[in-house]
C-alpha cells in the first residue's frame, strides 16, 4: 500500500500532472485496444487472467474485489460514513442500563483504514488493468504466457522482493502507519479527558488546539511550550556535543601511545551501554538524591551544611542530568571513536610533529577536521536522537521539578518527548499529545533532513581521502 | 632525547591518572549496586542510607526475590526472557530480509519505500501509544495478553531498522551475485546460502541489538501491561519500585533484582561486544 502513492510522490508537481495523465490514458487506450477478456476485467478483476489461463494472478485479483464487496458494507461504510461528523448518537443511561451510541474513537480509526482500503483497491484495479495489457501484447506478440508454476516461483526469484517485503510491509502499515495518520487526525479534534470514547463523542475542531499552542494569552500553553522546546534544543545540543568531545578525549587517552591495558579501560566504560538503563539511570537517580549517596558523604565528611538539591532546584536538576548523560553516553563515542582515530594516517602527524606542532595544534588541525567529516551524519543521529531521549530524562526526573508557570503539568526538565507521554498518559489530554507529537516530528525533521543535506561528508563524498 | 623520554613518562603517568579516575567514576555505581544488594535487610531495612559498604551482609534481598508469596520478580524475569527470545528471532529475520531486498533487489518504489520509512521513523514512537494500545486491546493482548501483545508491536515495525544491515549488504560485492546467478541460482537461493552465512557479525550485531531492547522497554510495557502485574516486565515491576511511596522499603531489592538483570545481559554484551562495535562503527560511519 505505501508504494501506490510511490509514482505520485516521487515525482514533483509538475510531473504529477502528466503521470497522471498518462495512466488515464493507458486505461483508456487498455479499454479501446483489449479484447472482451479485457473489457470485461474492468468489471471483474482479474478474469482476463484467469480466461488465459494465469489463475493465479486472475484469482488473488478476484478475490481482493471479493474481499472488498464483502468489507465495505459489512464493516468499513458504517465508520466511513460517519467519518465527517465523529458520531452523533451519544451513549445514554436508560435506566440502569447504559446504551451506546457512536463510538467516536472507532469511526476515526476504522474510517481511516476504510479510506486505506479503497485507495488498495483503486491500486490493484489499475494493476489489474496493467496485467492485462500486458498478456495480450505478449500473445499479440505470439509468446506464450508463464505458467502457473513459473509465476509461483518468480516470487523466490525475480519477485523476491514481494515475498521478503510482504510482511515487513503490512507490519510497518498496520502498527506504524495508520497509528501515526489517526493520531494526526486526532490533532483536529477535542478528544481530551472531557470527551473519551465510548461514553462521550469527540468531533473535528479545526486549528483549535494548534491555536492554542501558540496562544500566550489566558489558558494558551504558548509561554510553556517555547520553554520547554528551548529546553529540548538546549539538552540535545549539550547532550550531543558534551560526549562527543569527552568521548573523543578519552578515547585518545586509551589509543595513546604507551599506555598499557588497552582493553581492560575500554571494557570498564561498555559496562554502562552493557547494563540495560533503567537499573544504572535509577541507582545514579538516587545516588544524588537528597538523602542518597552523594549527599550523603558530603555532609558526612562536611563539605557542605544542607543537602544539595541535584533533582529538585530547577536550574541544577538540568545541570545534573546533562553530567549523568555524559556518564551515559562517552562509551558509545569511545567505542566509535577509538577504531577512526586509528585510521588516520599516522605520517600526517609525524610531518606535523617535525614541523614543531604541539599536540593541541595536531589536535586541532588534523584529528578534529578528521573526525567531523568521518562522524558529521553520526553526529547529526546523536542530535536527533538526544532531542527525543526519553529515558535519560524520565529515569532520572520524570521531567521535574514541576514548576507552578508552566502550563499542562510540564516540568522543568521536560522535553517535549516526555512532555507528550505525560499528557497521554498521566492526563488523558490527546489532543494536545497529537500536537505536540507533530511539532516533534518537525523539529526532528527539519534537524534530520535540513542539516543533513548541509553536512561536508554528504555535499562531498569523496573529500578527505 | 632524555628530556623527551622524561616528558614521555609524565604524560603516562598523567593518562594513567586520569583513565584511574575515570574508572572509578564510571564502575562507581555499579560496585554500590552490587553492595546495597547484599545488604542485611532484617538489620539495617530496605531504604536508602548514606553510606556505600553495608555492616552486615546477608542474602536477604535475594531470598525475598526468589520467594513466590512475597513477590512475582519471578514472573517478570521469565516474561522479559520470553519477549526478548521471541523479538529476538523474529527481528533478526525480519530485519535480514528487508537488507536484503532494499540492497539487492531493483524494484520499482524501492527509493520511495526508503524515504517513506524515514519520514516515518522520524515520528515519536509515543505518539502512537494510544492507538496501538487500542488495536492491541481489540485482539486481547494487552494486560492479561501483554506479553504476546508486545511482541508482536516491537516485531511489527522492526523493518524500519534496517539501515546497519543494509549498510553491511552493500560491502559484498554484486559480483558474487552475478556470478551466482549466472550458474543458475535464484534470489532465494543466493540470499539463503551465499549472503546469510557471510553476514555473521551482522546477524550477531542485529539479534544482540534486539535482545537488549525489551530489557529496557519501560514506557509502551508500563502502559500495555497496565495494573496487571503478572504481565510486567522486570522494567515495570522493578521501577515502580523505586517510584512508589514505600520504595525505602524496595531500595535494597531494587538493587538486588538490578544485580540480577544485568548479570545476563552484561555477560551476553561482553562476550559478543567485538560485533557490536563493528556494527556501531559501521553504522556510524555510514550515517
Amino acid at each position: 500500500m505505501a508504494r501506490s502513492g510511490g509514482k505520485k510522490k516521487k515525482s514533483g508537481s509538475s510531473d504529477f500532472g502528466k503521470a497522471l495523465g498518462n495512466i488515464f490514458k493507458e486505461i483508456g487506450v487498455t479499454f479501446v485496444e483489449g479484447d472482451i477478456k479485457t473489457k470485461l476485467s474492468y468489471i471483474i478483476m482479474g478474469l482476463g487472467p484467469i480466461l488465459r489461463g494465469q489463475v493465479l494472478i486472475g484469482v488473488l485479483l478476484l478475490l481482493m474485489e471479493v474481499l472488498f464487496i464483502w468489507y465495505m458494507p459489512a464493516f468499513g461504510w458504517q465508520y466511513l460514513s460517519k467519518i465527517t461528523t465523529l458520531g452523533t448518537v451519544e451513549t445514554q443511561k436508560v435506566g440502569r442500563k447504559t446504551v451506546y451510541g457512536d463510538n467516536s474513537f472507532l469511526i476515526l480509526l476504522f474510517g481511516i483504514l476504510s479510506i486505506f482500503v479503497i485507495l488498495a483497491l483503486i491500486f490493484m484495479w489499475y494493476v489489474n488493468i496493467r496485467e492485462n495489457r500486458k498478456e495480450e501484447l505478449l500473445l499479440k506478440a505470439g509468446k506464450k504466457l508463464p505458467s502457473n508454476k513459473e509465476v509461483f516461483l518468480s516470487l523466490f526469484d525475480k519477485n523476491f522482493d514481494k515475498t521478503l517485503l510482504a510482511l515487513p510491509v503490512t507490519g510497518i502499515f498496520v502498527f506504524t502507519v495508520l497509528p501515526i495518520v489517526f493520531m494526526i487526525c486526532i490533532a483536529f479534534t477535542n478528544y481530551d479527558k472531557n470527551h473519551q470514547s465510548p461514553t462521550n463523542l469527540f468531533t473535528w475542531v479545526g486549528l483549535e488546539n494548534f491555536k492554542n499552542l501558540v496562544s500566550f494569552s489566558g489558558a494558551g500553553i504558548g509561554p510553556t511550550f517555547l520553554l520547554v522546546l528551548f529546553w529540548t534544543l538546549v539538552w540535545a545540543f549539550f547532550a550531543t556535543f558534551t560526549n562527543y568531545f569527552l568521548g573523543m578525549a578519552v578515547a585518545m587517552l586509551i589509543n595513546k601511545k604507551g599506555i598499557k591495558f588497552k582493553k581492560l579501560w575500554r571494557t570498564i566504560l561498555v559496562m554502562t551501554i552493557a547494563v540495560p538503563q533503567f537499573v544504572s539511570l535509577l541507582y545514579v537517580m538516587k545516588m544524588f538524591a537528597n538523602d542518597g549517596l552523594i549527599n550523603g558523604y558530603l555532609l558526612k565528611w562536611g563539605l557542605i551544611k544542607n543537602y544539595i538539591p541535584f533533582w529538585t532546584d530547577p536550574i541544577l536538576a538540568r545541570i545534573t542530568v546533562i553530567v549523568v548523560n555524559i556518564w551515559i553516553g562517552i562509551p558509545y563515542m569511545v567505542l566509535i571513536a577509538t577504531g577512526l582515530l586509528m585510521n588516520i594516517p599516522e605520517d600526517l602527524y609525524e610531518s606535523a610533529r617535525i614541523d614543531g606542532a604541539n599536540a593541541w595544534q595536531m589536535f586541532k588541525s588534523i584529528t578534529l577536521p578528521y573526525m567531523l567529516f568521518v562522524t558529521g551524519p553520526f553526529l547529526l543521529t546523536q542530535f536527533t536522537g538526544n532531542l527525543n531521549n526519553f529515558n535519560v530524562i524520565y529515569l532520572l526526573t520524570q521531567g521535574k521539578p514541576q514548576s507552578v508557570n508552566l502550563a499542562e503539568k510540564a516540568g522543568n526538565t521536560d522535553l517535549l518527548l516526555t512532555w507528550l507521554y505525560k499528557m497521554t498518559v498521566n492526563d488523558t489530554n490527546y489532543r494536545m499529545a497529537a500536537v505536540i507529537g507533530i511539532m516533534v516530528f518537525i523539529v526532528t525533521a527539519i534537524f534530520a533532513l535540513g542539516v543533513y543535506n548541509l553536512l561536508p561528508s554528504v555535499r562531498d563524498e569523496e573529500g578527505f581521502q | 632525547m632524555k628530556s623527551y623520554k622524561t616528558k614521555r613518562t609524565v604524560g603516562n603517568v598523567i593518562a594513567y591518572i586520569l583513565l584511574i579516575i575515570i574508572s572509578i567514576i564510571w564502575l562507581f555505581p555499579f560496585v554500590g549496586l552490587v553492595l546495597q544488594s547484599f545488604r542485611s535487610y532484617a538489620t539495617e531495612y530496605g531504604g536508602m542510607v548514606d553510606y556505600i559498604i553495608p555492616h552486615h551482609f546477608s542474602l536477604d534481598n535475594y531470598t525475598f526475590l526468589f520467594s513466590k508469596a512475597d513477590t512475582n520478580f519471578l514472573i517478570w524475569y521469565k516474561n522479559t526472557l520470553t519477549i526478548s527470545a521471541f523479538v529476538t528471532v523474529f527481528q533478526t529475520l525480519i530485519v535480514l530480509c528487508v537488507s536484503y531486498a532494499l540492497s539487492r533487489m531493483r524494484f520499482k518504489g524501492r527509493t520511495f519505500l526508503m524515504k517513506f520509512w524515514l519520514i516515518l521513523g522520524l515520528f515519536p514512537g509515543f505518539l502512537t501509544m494510544i492507538c496501538l494500545y487500542f488495536l492491541l486491546k481489540m485482539f486481547g493482548l494487552t494486560q492479561a495478553g501483554a506479553i504476546p501483545g508486545l511482541i508482536l508491536v516491537s516485531v511489527a515495525s522492526c523493518g524500519m531498522g534496517y539501515y546497519v544491515c543494509k549498510g553491511y549488504f552493500d560491502t559484498i560485492p554484486k559480483a558474487l551475485d552475478e556470478a551466482a546467478r549466472i550458474d543458475g541460482a535464484t534470489r532465494a537461493r543466493i540470499f539463503l546460502t551465499m549472503i546469510i552465512p557471510m553476514s555473521k557479525p551482522i546477524i550477531i550485531y542485529t539479534a544482540l541489538v534486539a535482545f537488549m531492547g525489551p530489557w529496557c522497554d519501560y514506557v509502551f510495557a508500563s502502559y500495555v501491561a497496565f495494573g496487571h502485574d503478572t504481565s510486567y516486565n522486570v522494567a515495570v515491576g522493578m521501577t515502580r519500585w523505586v517510584w512508589t511511596n514505600d520504595y525505602q522499603g524496595y531500595f535494597t531489592r531494587f538493587c538486588a533484582g538490578g544485580v540480577l538483570v544485568a548479570i545476563p545481559v552484561t555477560l551476553l554484551f561482553m562476550f559478543l561486544q567485538k560485533y557490536y562495535v563493528e556494527g556501531v562503527t559501521g553504522g556510524a560511519v555510514k550515517g
